[in-house]
């Protein structure tokens, strides 16, 4: 296994190139992976393409989340209203109901800066409560704001939402519904330059910062940081990525809509967070795939495979309407098995397993200290 | 032998408390209240439980704000009781509900629907920019509040920037940092990389950091924990969590460092070594150091003067000898002799 060491060794010196390296593996081998059965069996490949892309913009969603609650130790629960500001600046900027016609590319920028300056709205008078409190906000934010556009009939069309909604196009290619294909391709880039900017956010003094809030505000107040906009920081920036999720996601659908942006989307992407492994990006990251791809093809092929079996009872249940009980299922039993989620960071590691280490030898261990 | 390098033939006052008094409800936790701490001296508090040391430590480190009185640092006022505290909100609020209702009108008077939406994200943008001008406080900010005749204490961190460093009493280190980790925690204060420097991994951040480390590990020797720089701080024995705070709280440069019991819970061979790291930061450092203490030993060992604190009133002041034959400072402590 020396190549493997050595790999990982590579990686943690050269994280930039591993980061960008390793997306661009991913995004050229899982359009291979699909064509293999038993997956080329559940749908033909330019439909798991499309799916991905979508995976895409939960990824997405999740990573900024995990900036907020992984990295700064703040609860938000209304996160989806990031989204729907994302989504809504791009639908203002670029359809055929506003008359505006703003490219795709600056969009990204200009919905991401939108949400980040809603971000720093919510979070200026709110970030100086803690815990519960902040999350009982964010929660009533997360409501107010699909609530103001499905109400602002004149701006939002309300319910029906905002249609025509303009497709991306570079250098004479434009993106179209029929071909998921250049939507995967943006995705994958957009997550790769994401990607690399968290870790080295996480790396930085900014990092530093939010870790140290996160296991003790006095005392990284104490210690000069200015608690209020570093954690305003981390809510600008977790908004901002999901600014971007939300321009890519209208772009993609063509439609934006109100319903989209509800509670389930806050509530699912904290449950990516959580079964992934806060604070651990590559473990956020997957485990939002793998949700996202539970929910989207498995439980229907569940659906299908048991009514093919004719098995009595399985046969009549439809998975897909379960959905949200088997994410509770799943939380709960995460929470008693592995509080740490499925791929932990290290440090989050440490601090769940701190309790019981110290019931179990009670003067601290003081051999291990013997790293010199 | 004091580092007191200073030209002036009076001894600078790097900190100057002068008469804070802390009310809670009508419980009296400190009343009028005098603490001088020359540059480079060593000065010490003490008192017997209760007797509002800690109470006035909150107060001089920015946690709470005194009901009276104020402190100097370096003769600016940076503490004091808040003065107008309700404008500041009204500031935040007042550009964007000028604009929203200036717009509302011309909507109306118009009926142009462009208007509205402009003057709308007029307003948003106006609120982000004054909430952004408060948390950043630029200068035309302060003087703006300063006009308005608003003052409010400086916050813990602003302390720090203004050269003053503390250790806490009962160990509050990132438990779950390496030691290295903390110190550069502790440098947060003077470093200057931003979220862009971080994004783009410049030169400027990552030459910063390059230097960070090593002084980190510097700090870490100078308290005795050389080597230990990838220890998680819950990992390192009780005696070493001490010195990473102290280590941590040197990492700002501070002109003043406040040490909250720095011995409690160590035994007599740590508390000797803590005594001669106290000296040894003067020395070597010529840091300016208030110590909270329950130990007499070591107060009298390494204070220059010692101020004396009982229910909330300072009973003595003076140096160690003087304290030790305070009739009052022995009463306050042993209780007053039988008649």
């Amino acid at each position: 296994m020396t190549w493997w060491t050595r790999l990982r060794q590579f990686a943690g010196e050269h994280r930039s190139i591993a980061v960008l390296g390793g997306w661009v593996l991913v995004g050229a081998l899982l359009p291979v992976l699909v064509l293999v059965p038993p997956f080329s069996t559940f749908q033909e490949q330019s439909l798991w393409l499309g799916g991905f892309a979508n995976a895409g913009v939960f990824i997405l969603l999740a990573l900024g989340l995990n900036i907020v609650v992984g990295l700064a130790g703040l609860l938000d629960l209304g996160y989806a209203a990031f989204f729907a500001i994302g989504s809504y600046a791009y639908a203002f900027g670029a359809s055929s109901f506003t008359g505006q016609h703003i490219p795709f590319w600056p969009m990204l920028i200009i919905g991401a800066l939108a949400a980040a300056t809603f971000g720093i709205l919510l979070g200026a008078p709110t970030l100086r409560l803690r815990g519960d409190y902040l999350a009982i906000v964010t929660l009533g934010f997360g409501e107010i704001v699909p609530a103001i556009f499905l109400n602002a009939d004149s701006l939002t069309r309300g319910t029906n939402g905002i249609g025509g909604v303009a497709q991306p196009e570079l250098l004479g290619l434009k993106f179209d519904f029929s071909n998921p294909v250049p939507f995967y391709v943006t995705m994958v880039a957009i997550l790769a330059i994401v990607m690399l900017f968290i870790y080295r956010l996480q790396a930085s003094r900014l990092g530093r910062a939010w870790m140290a809030i996160r296991e003790d505000e006095l005392a990284a107040a104490s210690s000069g940081i200015n608690t209020v906009t570093t954690k305003l920081l981390a809510f600008a920036l977790g908004a901002s990525t999901a600014g971007l999720a939300g321009v890519f996601n209208a772009s993609k659908l063509g439609i934006v809509t109100p319903d989209q942006f509800g509670f389930a989307v806050s509530f699912t992407v904290l449950a990516m967070v959580v079964l992934g492994g806060m604070g651990n990006v590559w473990g956020v990251a997957v485990g939002a795939f793998v949700l996202y791809e539970i929910q989207s093809v498995l439980l229907k092929q569940l659906n299908q495979f048991f009514h093919g079996l004719h098995v009595p009872v399985l046969e009549n249940i439809d998975f897909v309407q379960y959905q949200f009980l088997l994410y509770g299922l799943a939380l709960v039993g995460m929470m008693l098995l592995r509080p740490e989620g499925l791929f932990p960071s290290r440090r989050r590691q440490q601090e769940l397993h701190a309790a019981s280490e110290e019931i179990a030898d009670v003067p601290p261990p003081t051999s291990a200290v013997a790293g010199e | 032998m004091t580092a007191a390098a200073s030209p002036h033939p009076e001894p600078e006052l790097i900190l100057r408390a002068e008469r804070v008094t802390k009310r809670f409800g009508g419980l009296v936790a400190v009343k009028e209240v005098d603490l001088e701490i020359p540059r480079g001296s060593i000065v010490s508090l003490i008192g017997p439980n209760g007797a509002g040391k800690t109470t006035f430590f909150n107060v001089i480190v920015g946690i709470l704000d005194p009901t009276s009185g104020h402190v100097r640092i370096g003769g600016r006022r940076l503490i004091g009781r808040p003065v107008r505290g309700w404008v500041e909100p009204v500031i935040w609020v007042l550009p964007a509900v000028i604009i929203g209702l200036l717009t509302g009108l011309a909507w109306v008077a118009t009926a142009n629907a462009e208007i509205a939406g402009f003057g709308a994200a007029l307003t948003v943008f106006a609120l982000a920019a004054m909430f952004l001008a408060a948390i950043i406080r630029p200068s035309w900010y302060l003087r703006l509040l300063h006009s308005a005749g608003v003052f409010r204490s400086a916050k813990p961190n602003e302390m720090v920037d203004a050269g003053i460093g503390r250790t806490f009493q009962n160990i509050r280190l990132f438990a779950n940092m390496t030691a290295r980790e903390n110190v550069l925690v502790g440098m947060h204060s003077k470093l200057h990389s931003n979220a862009f420097d971080a994004l783009f991994s410049t030169p400027r951040a990552r030459n910063e950091e390059v230097r960070a480390t090593e002084r980190a590990s510097e700090l870490l020797a100078l308290v005795g924990l050389r080597g230990r720089d990838d220890v998680v701080a819950r990992n390192l024995p009780y005696g070493d969590q001490r010195r990473l705070e102290v280590a941590r709280a040197l990492a700002s440069d501070p002109s003043l460092l406040l040490l909250d019991e720095p011995t409690a819970g160590m035994n007599p061979q740590e508390t000797l070594n803590m005594m001669e790291l106290i000296r040894k930061l003067r020395s070597e450092l010529g840091v300016s150091i208030l110590l909270i203490e329950h130990d007499m030993r070591l107060v009298m060992g390494v204070s220059d003067r010692i101020t004396v604190l009982d229910h909330g009133d300072l009973i003595a002041e003076g140096t160690p000898e003087e304290i030790r034959r305070n009739p009052k400072v022995i009463e306050a402590y042993l209780g007053k002799p039988p008649e």
